[in-house]
């Protein structure tokens, strides 16, 4: 057993100027096989190999990155979470995700200071009112918890938006998940990855994927620029990369990858006190516990790696930010950044076998990945630890794309991702 | 402790014009041209704000954008508040009020110092830690978290300043208007290329403008002195534009950069209304000459962060530049020459130096000999091990350095000062050039990042190129500059150079100290309190790479972005864990290079310019009868006309039933118009609508499906024949310019074949539709030559016509189910069109009504509206239309879709009508649908998409969609709300006159 | 943002556009002839090139042209612009 982290163990720790804390986790040398490799140290990569190891008596598995643990999309994002999707199938997910991180820094002994203040998400005309009611009442009769809030609630709820009636796109409503909320990105990460080393898991950084070996139908390893590891079992947690790590198998996959711009301001003192979205404005702010606003921006409409965007974006943002919240005109953006999102056609993610044997795709989750980070571990794991998938991912096969049945959470409501 | 610290004049500070300003309640005086921090130096004000974390007294640090501490809040409790403002960039101005910030309940006394006493168990990630017991607190724990952090506060009021956006397109871009800056504009402007010159400050020329040393010579003048006389050459130089306070925020690629040009913020507030505060810049370049200099490093030791302990840079500048005297005991901590330039400039102006601390132990330079001349200790070899004093710094104790520089040796004495300078080195200031996509290469000998690989078309030179004494600035600039602007010769070729500068620096990147490291406080970070022991822990728990230490430990996140520290957490990074400082890479610099405001960036799109009103030809007339209206995409459409004190409900019962009993009219200008004309027209139709087309004929109308090539409806309309090669298309509001674009992608793109023209004439035609038993003794009162009788224009049909000169298209379609006709007539008539409906309509009570009759209206005939009752999940057959979708056609967009597994399946959610057991209770669009309530869990078949109360009916009718729905006519449903379950039965989705008696009527 | 050069009209912003997506899927001829694995294929499996891709873009606020554009999407530096119909550039 590591360090236990608590109170007790900082005071005592602090005798010894900190200088005993163990390593949250090794940095080892990758072996010659492994019975699971999962390519990706996101949080979504790591959580799957956490949850191989802890809930499917897996114990000799490796998690390969490329750069360092965390700093994909994982450290990137604006850390919404919630679980008031539409349809049955995202809410299924989804709400698995949100039960999980509800006892996340527990069962991790790991603070991810996952703050349930709450999601809104406001209606700015006649449709977004009836696309809101008709998540409300889905996600009621889904055990979700989930309200309509009429305009004065709003305010109400949130005082600093601007709910006049003379703005150019008045807001008329919004619904309210108060479960919902934020969550420390990074710690995200570091929890699952200090978790998954305990069990014996090797997290391999600075160990890129140059191509993946196929004997027939079937997997037999990666090439790395750490050489060559054998397994049985592949699964691919690339977001943003997905498309390239399919291409070396082989695979084609029904997704683009798009620049997805963020930004931040100054720290202030509390200003805002829940994550506020708005889809029709396109704007979504929340105030981290350091204090700085949290905005997160659109995507652009062109394939990108280069994790830049353009401009015109983060303007369009703020225009949006400034229509809602006008008190922020002289706030200040801090810093301005970019990531790469793998997005399906139908706005909902790939959690899958594929047609090549022991390889497992788990990508296209657009620009909201980060809230089903534990979910997406735990039913990847099961994936690739049963080679079917659990009964909350079944939907989310690759072969939809060939059936038709999709899950459309694009078409289905004017929900921001 | 107010005490007059001016010393001497200084030509950029005008001692004729007194300032007086408010610090933290209290009155003091400064001169214009003082900033903010010169002023309070002068009065002897260190002391101006509280650290992050451990809320420590913290003092004014730099001179520059690069301030870490002093940062402070404006005008508090008013409008023009502002958090966060580095008080050495503030020009001060008659009224200017500022605070500290982080502090309760002041600056002097603040109960938050409580946490320096705690910090031994706040180490980096503490947080990660702690706070997990019990699960239930972390957010009463996360208040307090919350509470304490933050720095200044939000302003609570919208803001009363102007701000804008210009474009700029130039040949030469020059960043930074310092010696480098001044010559490559000179040079780039004089030889024909459209140049323009920013700089961050009020003023030109750099840190060289304030350099008065006999030792730093150009041609044998001294270097301020030639650079004066440059600058004055070059604000005469006709195509070079000269652009202060503008500070380069972005640099994108393709030579795209974002600059903020700052116009009032110097101005007292009375001056600044109606006046633009900011302009943001957005400036393409042709080429980019970057001369942003550099940063002087401070040094990494124990306590290295008390008020007093200033950069010695900046400790310079106040001297020469402000005429400010930082302490009036000073001592400087060096490791390079850079200190001795401070400590001559202050000895010139009589300021006291107690003591010059340098780590180096031999050293043989022009400076230091005139220091020693002028009898100035120097400690040659030390290093400062600790510093003393709460508020202001008093004392610091130094001993020996051991020969690798690891440890301290010998015994400890002590130098009382208030004021110590410190001087680490250099930094290349790069960031804009990595922003860009610049790869930086690190160089050894002084342990700098300098650029190596440009991404465009651009150079780095001067010190932000690692260019750092004057003679080598001047030796390499003219030859860079000729080589990247092309240019045959160039001004400052033959020089002559006096430069006493020795490059000679002792890097450690952590000094030091006597005691154990875990009972010291190096501070790196000075904003967010990270030192070099939080960054020892990061390491030691498995951190590896710097941005997860960067992370971990919070170092270089600040509002400063660690302008200051970050090389000094890099070099102990590669130190700790052995690597070179090259390969562990940089972290990157973010975008803006100082923080850019909201305002700034959003410029004049606010309020009612956040996006543009479209408004039909008839919106007057709408706005004058009362009208409420509703946002459809950019549209204001009239929703409805209350009379009297109607409400919504009363108005549209109104509107409906008038609209069905005698005439009804509706402005149905924003329905999107596509004229298409060409020989393939036709066939061009049967390609993009579910439906056949080529027989249609010349004069006749047709609804038509557009589906995505996902089978999926997409959009829908009436497309008329005009002519045999010649068609009008409508769209929906909403739909009109996505479906012209995707109509343009396939007919350029997959069918290059056609014939075929698309134009938009949405804006071109106002559309007037009466409807109504009566419309047609209505239309034909306007339109009297025309034969309206129903054998030469029956439903589905359109005429031209004229009304007086002005031609105009009749089309007698009908979305209500009513008899009802569509006047298309040229924009700028519609509303005298419309006007004369009206008041031929008066006899007939004739009623205008708005999109929610409408939207009554066509459900009780059961007719879609796309994006209401479709969710781009509805498949032409899902909506039980399967008569418009040709089966005859071989191909059409989407076909392919409607057959594959899913698609077929019988299952699917079909669109039906809903008819609740009670006829008053009016369903909730949105509501969902289910057949059994008591499954768990509940599966749910549907939802309703339409619903009104029908006053043509006398009850209440609904549209939804049900998995099955098709095969479910007259079986009982529930919807279930949160209070109760209504029963609702399934029904046919047409309601009204299923036989169409009433097209006729 | 970048500046693309227009086969018609010229350098002009990025803002000017739209993109749409990987170039030379051509649309199937006969569609009914297709299982629904090839009409998924040309419905939504993408190449999604890190490095050098064709794709599409329409001049939206300017000559309402579409062209395809040779695109280094890792650094997303433009190599080439070609008309519609026009074979693509082989170096």
């Amino acid at each position: 057993m590591k360090n236990k982290y608590s109170f007790f163990s900082l005071v005592k720790n602090a005798f010894s100027y900190h200088e005993n804390w163990e390593k949250a986790w090794k940095d080892p040398e990758p072996k010659k096989e492994y019975d699971a490799i999962i390519i990706g140290g996101g949080g979504h990569g790591l959580a799957t190999a956490y949850y191989l190891a802890k809930k499917h008596d897996m114990k000799n598995i490796a998690v390969v990155e490329k750069g360092w643990i965390g700093g994909g999309n994982t450290g990137r994002n604006t850390t919404i979470i919630r679980s008031n999707y539409l349809w049955d199938a995202s809410a299924g997910l989804y709400d698995h995700a949100l039960k999980i991180w509800e006892g996340l820094s527990q069962e991790l002994n790991y603070n991810v200071m996952f703050s349930q203040r709450g999601v809104m998400n406001l209606a700015h005309n006649l449709q977004d009112v009836r696309d809101l009611k008709r998540r409300t009442h889905a996600n009621r009769l889904n055990g979700i918890d989930a309200v309509y809030l009429n305009t004065e609630q709003v305010k109400k709820f949130c005082p600093i938006i601007n709910t006049s009636p003379d703005i150019r796109y008045p807001v008329l409503g919004g619904t309210l998940q108060r479960r919902a909320g934020t969550a420390r990105h990074d710690a995200v990460a570091w929890g699952y990855a200090r978790g998954a080393d305990e069990m014996g898991v090797d997290i391999i950084q600075n160990c890129e994927v140059k191509g993946i070996k196929r004997n027939g139908d079937r997997v037999e390893g990666i090439e790395t620029t750490k050489g060559f590891i054998k397994t049985k079992k592949l699964g691919v947690v690339a977001a943003g990369h997905s498309s390239v790590i399919a291409n070396m198998a082989g695979l084609k996959l029904p997704l683009e990858s798009k620049p997805l711009q963020a930004l931040v301001s100054e720290p202030v003192k509390p200003i805002i006190d829940t994550v506020v979205m708005s889809n029709a404005v396109h704007a979504y702010v929340s105030q981290s516990d350091k204090g700085e606003l949290v905005i997160g921006a659109g995507t652009d409409d062109y394939v990108s790696y280069s994790q830049k965007g353009s401009h015109d974006i983060v303007e369009g943002t703020l225009n949006a930010i400034l229509e809602l919240y006008p008190i922020f005109s002289r706030m200040r953006m801090l810093r301005q950044w970019g990531g790469i999102v793998d997005i399906c056609p139908d706005a909902s993610p790939i959690i899958s076998k594929t047609s090549v044997k022991g390889i497992y795709f788990n990508c296209g989750w657009g620009t909201g990945g980060f809230k089903a980070t534990p979910g997406s571990g735990d039913l990847f794991a099961h994936t690739i630890a049963n080679d079917e998938p659990h009964k909350l991912n079944a939907a989310f096969n690759i072969n939809r794309f060939v059936s038709g049945d999709l899950v459309d959470e694009h078409g289905a409501a004017a929900v921001a991702h | 402790m107010t005490k007059n610290l001016r010393v001497k004049t200084s030509r950029f500070i005008d001692e004729t014009y007194k300032v007086s300003f408010k610090f933290n309640g209290t009155t003091y005086y400064g001169y214009k041209g003082d900033t903010l921090a010169s002023a309070l130096l002068a009065n002897n004000v260190h002391l101006v704000g509280r650290s992050f974390k451990y809320h420590r007294p913290r003092g004014i640090m730099t001179a520059g954008s690069e301030e870490p501490n002093a940062i402070v809040q404006l005008h508090k409790n008013t409008s023009r508040t502002e958090p966060n403002v580095r008080a050495t960039e503030i020009e001060i101005y008659e009224g200017l009020e500022a605070s500290s910030q982080n502090c309760w309940p002041s600056v002097n006394f603040d109960i938050g110092g409580i946490n320096n006493f705690l910090s031994p168990i706040l180490p980096a990630g503490f947080y990660y830690k702690t706070f997990m017991w019990p699960a239930s607190f972390w957010e009463k724990y996360e208040y307090f978290i919350r509470k304490s952090a933050g720095l200044g506060k939000s302003p609570k009021e919208p803001d009363p300043d102007i701000y804008e956006h210009k474009y700029i397109h130039c040949d030469v871009l020059v960043i930074g208007a310092g010696i480098s800056g001044v010559m490559a504009a000179k040079s780039s402007a004089k030889n024909g290329y459209k140049t323009l010159l920013v700089d961050e400050k009020p003023y030109l020329g750099g840190s060289t403008i304030y350099q008065n040393s006999e030792h730093f010579k150009i041609n044998n003048q001294i270097s301020s002195s030639w650079l004066e006389k440059e600058i004055n050459e070059i604000k005469k130089i006709k195509n070079l534009e000269i652009k202060t306070r503008t500070s380069v925020a972005a640099f994108h690629g393709y030579n795209f950069l974002l600059a903020r040009e700052n116009l009032t913020d110097h101005l007292p507030l009375e001056q600044r209304n109606n006046k633009t505060r900011h302009r943001l810049l957005k400036i393409r370049a042709k080429k980019v000459i970057t001369a942003t200099g550099s940063l002087e490093r401070p040094l990494i030791f124990n306590n290295n962060d008390r008020p007093g302990i200033l950069l010695s840079s900046a400790i310079e500048k106040y001297a020469n530049l402000y005429g400010v005297a930082c302490g009036e005991k000073n001592v400087l901590f060096t490791n390079n020459d850079s200190a001795y330039e401070t400590a001559i400039s202050l000895n010139q102006k009589g300021i006291n130096i107690e003591a010059i601390i340098d780590n180096r132990e031999e050293i043989d330079s022009k400076l230091i000999n005139e220091i020693e001349k002028n009898n100035i200790k120097i400690h040659k070899g030390y290093t400062i091990v600790d510093t003393f004093g709460y508020k202001r710094i008093n004392k610091v104790s130094i001993m020996k350095l051991s020969k690798d520089g690891q440890k301290v040796i010998g015994s400890k004495t002590s130098i009382d000062c208030d004021c110590l300078g410190i001087s680490g080195g250099w930094t290349p200031a790069v960031h804009l050039f990595t922003q860009s996509g610049g790869k930086l290469k690190f160089r050894d000998e002084d342990q700098v990042f300098i650029p190596n690989i440009y991404p465009s078309n651009q150079i780095s030179i001067g010190s932000c190129n690692g260019e750092f004494t004057l003679d080598e600035i001047l030796l390499t600039i003219p030859k860079t500059l000729k080589e990247f602007l092309n240019l045959k010769d160039i001004d400052f070729e033959d020089l002559e150079i006096e430069s006493s500068f020795n490059k000679s620096k002792r890097n450690i990147w952590l000094l030091p100290s006597d005691k154990v490291i875990g009972k010291t406080k190096p501070f790196i970070d000075y904003q967010n309190d990270a030192t070099a022991k939080d960054i020892k822990l990061a390491l030691r728990e498995g951190f590896r790479s710097i941005e997860h230490v960067k992370r971990y430990t919070t170092t270089g996140m600040g509002t400063d972005q660690g302008k200051l520290g970050n090389m000094h957490a890099l070099g102990i990074i590669s130190e700790t864990v052995g690597s070179k400082m090259g390969e562990l890479g940089t972290t990157t610099f973010r975008p803006p290079y100082t923080p850019l405001t909201f305002g700034t960036i959003v410029g004049r799109n606010v309020g009612e310019y956040f996006d543009i009103f479209r408004k039909t030809p008839i919106h007057d007339w709408h706005v004058q009868n009362k009208a409420e209206f509703e946002n459809v995409g950019q549209w204001k459409r009239a929703w409805y006309y209350p009379k009297d004190g109607e409400n919504m409900h009363d108005a549209v019962q109104r509107e409906s039933k008038a609209a069905r009993d005698s005439a009804g009219i509706l402005d149905a200008s924003t329905l999107g118009k596509i004229d298409i004309q060409g020989t393939d027209a036709s066939e061009f139709l049967n390609r993009v609508y579910t439906n056949a087309w080529s027989k249609l004929a010349i004069g006749k109308c047709r609804y038509g499906l557009m589906l995505n090539e996902d089978g999926m409806v997409y959009d829908d309309g009436v497309t008329t024949r005009l002519d045999e090669n010649h068609y009008i298309m409508t769209t929906t509001t909403g739909g009109a310019a996505t479906v012209l674009g995707k109509l343009e992608d396939y007919l350029q793109t997959e069918w290059p074949e056609l014939d075929v023209y698309l134009t938009s004439v949405t804006d071109h035609y106002a559309t007037v539709s009466v409807c109504g038993p009566n419309s047609k003794k209505i239309v034909s009162q306007v339109i009297p030559d025309l034969d309206f009788s129903d054998e030469s224009f029956p439903h589905m049909s359109f005429k031209n016509a004229k009304i007086g000169k002005i031609k105009c298209r009749v089309m007698r379609i009908s979305f209500t189910g009513e008899h009802s006709y569509e006047i298309n007539i040229q924009a700028n008539y519609g509303k005298s069109v419309w006007e004369k409906c009206m008041e031929v309509g008066k006899e007939f009570k004739i009623t205008p009504y708005g999109t929610e009759t409408m939207h009554l209206l066509r459900a009780e005939k059961g007719f879609i509206i796309v994006g209401q009752d479709t969710d781009a999940t509805m498949t032409p057959i899902d909506l039980q239309m399967d008569w418009i979708v040709s089966k005859k056609k071989y191909d059409f967009i989407g076909k392919r879709s409607l057959y594959r597994s899913d698609t077929i399946r019988e299952d699917r959610k079909q669109l039906v009508g809903l008819l609740t057991e009670n006829p008053d209770e009016i369903l909730e669009e949105g509501a969902q649908i289910v057949a059994d309530i008591k499954k768990s869990p509940v599966e749910m078949l549907g939802h309703v998409t339409s619903s009104y109360y029908s006053p043509n009916l006398k009850k209440s009718i609904a549209l939804g969609v049900v998995k099955g729905g098709k095969n479910m006519m007259g079986q009982k449903l529930i919807i279930p709300m949160e209070d109760k379950q209504i029963s609702v039965t399934v029904a046919d989705p047409v309601f009204l006159d299923k036989e169409n008696k009433r097209l006729n009527a | 943002m970048f500046v693309i050069n227009c086969p018609y009209c010229g350098e002009r912003e990025q803002s000017e556009f739209k993109a749409g997506g990987e170039a030379h899927i051509v649309r199937p001829k006969q569609p009914t002839e297709l299982s629904d694995d090839q009409w998924a294929e040309y419905l939504f499996m993408r190449k999604n090139i890190k490095g050098i891709q064709f794709e599409r873009w329409v001049h939206t606020h300017g000559c309402r042209k579409w062209f395809n554009v040779v695109r280094d999407t890792s650094n997303d530096m433009i190599k080439a612009v070609y008309k519609m119909g026009e074979k693509p550039p082989t170096k």
